[in-house]
């Protein structure tokens, strides 16, 4: 069982991230303000579909890609 | 004034009537971005994948609040992937935000000098999607015997190139779109190059199915005049198209009769 504070080392959109650990992907989305928004997660290179990402704990050294829609051609 | 009739424009199952496709990348701010694609007429747009900014204010407008996925048909595209990886990586992150939605345009560049399509590993890629269960429309060189291996690996459109992204150079090899389109069974659309009406019109008239543009809209002094120019070229190249232009001649030859005239 992890101490309430401790908090371990994610990549998070390739720069360095620290979170409070035993939490999930969807605590991180609300974290950064993207709940609810249009966004995709991938975490290791495998998708997380948004309805598994309350049910994805994140680990140390987890690399995690959150993207959205841009104007592109 | 008698109907016209066309066969409907078909991409992976779905009919559209505008054979315009258009990009999202380039203007001002969004407001102009949603003003021209409407002016366009276009039914399917395109938008890029990045990285959210962390950071940024999370209440700040998105693009997918301005081209709304009810209105429009989104193509996902894998513009900024350099080999096949990434640009599956792409495509799967893009499924999961339309949650599910199968239509992708699948790009993989060679290098940032040229951004010409990197054959090799889009055909990777193009395996890879397919297997996967995308519908890919693909973003490809203009040499037909590459888009030959695409189409028969089940890419559901053939996008050549008319000349480099961005350069707005037109269609520089019009006789390979035409090979292509003679060769083809799925839709082909010239992807890249446009720069002009006129270009659209070419491509058309070379028996195009549709065209894919962005910057000419974008990078238009008046872009919403632009989008309108562009809808209109295309329409104008399809009907000329399929009325079949008339041969070219030697020799001047009078519209008006010989017979009966006043000096006879």
């Amino acid at each position: 069982m992890s101490t309430p504070n401790e908090s371990i080392q994610l990549t998070l959109n390739g720069e360095p991230y620290a979170m409070t650990a035993g939490l999930t992907a969807a605590d991180l989305v609300e974290q950064l303000g993207l709940g609810g928004r249009r966004i995709a997660v991938e975490i290791n290179e495998q998708i997380v579909p948004k309805s598994q990402l309350a049910a994805t704990p994140l680990a140390a050294g987890d690399q995690i890609e959150v993207v959205h829609a841009i104007g592109g051609g | 004034m008698t109907q016209l009739t066309d066969t409907p424009f078909t991409i992976a199952g779905r009919d559209f009537s505008s054979r315009l496709l258009v990009g999202t990348g380039k203007y001002k701010d969004f407001t102009e971005t949603g003003a021209a694609i409407a002016q366009s007429g276009a039914e399917i747009v395109t938008f890029a994948v990045r990285r959210t900014n962390l950071g940024q204010d999370a209440d700040a407008p998105n693009l997918l609040d301005v081209i709304s996925p009810k209105q429009y048909t989104l193509l996902p595209n894998t513009a900024g992937c350099y080999n096949a990886k990434d640009a599956v990586r792409t495509c799967r992150l893009a499924r999961e935000l339309l949650d599910g939605h199968n239509l992708v345009k699948l790009e993989v560049l060679g290098d940032d000098h040229t951004l010409y399509p990197n054959v090799v590993e889009t055909l990777k890629a193009a395996e890879t999607l397919l297997a996967d269960g995308f519908d890919v429309m693909v973003y490809t060189s203009d040499d037909p015997i590459v888009a030959r291996e695409l189409e028969a690996m089940g890419c559901c459109a053939i996008m050549p190139l008319g000349s480099l992204i961005g350069s707005g150079h037109g269609i520089q090899n019009p006789h390979n779109v035409r090979l292509i389109v003679e060769q083809s069974s799925v839709p082909v659309l010239v992807d890249a190059g446009i720069g002009t009406a006129s270009d659209a019109a070419m491509a058309m008239e070379l028996g195009c199915d549709g065209v894919l543009l962005n910057s000419a809209i974008a990078h238009a002094r008046d872009p919403l005049r632009m989008a309108n120019a562009m809808k209109l070229a295309v329409e104008a190249g399809r009907d000329a198209f399929l009325a079949g232009r008339m041969p070219r001649r030697q020799n001047a030859d009078p519209s008006s009769p010989f017979a009966g005239r006043i000096n006879g």
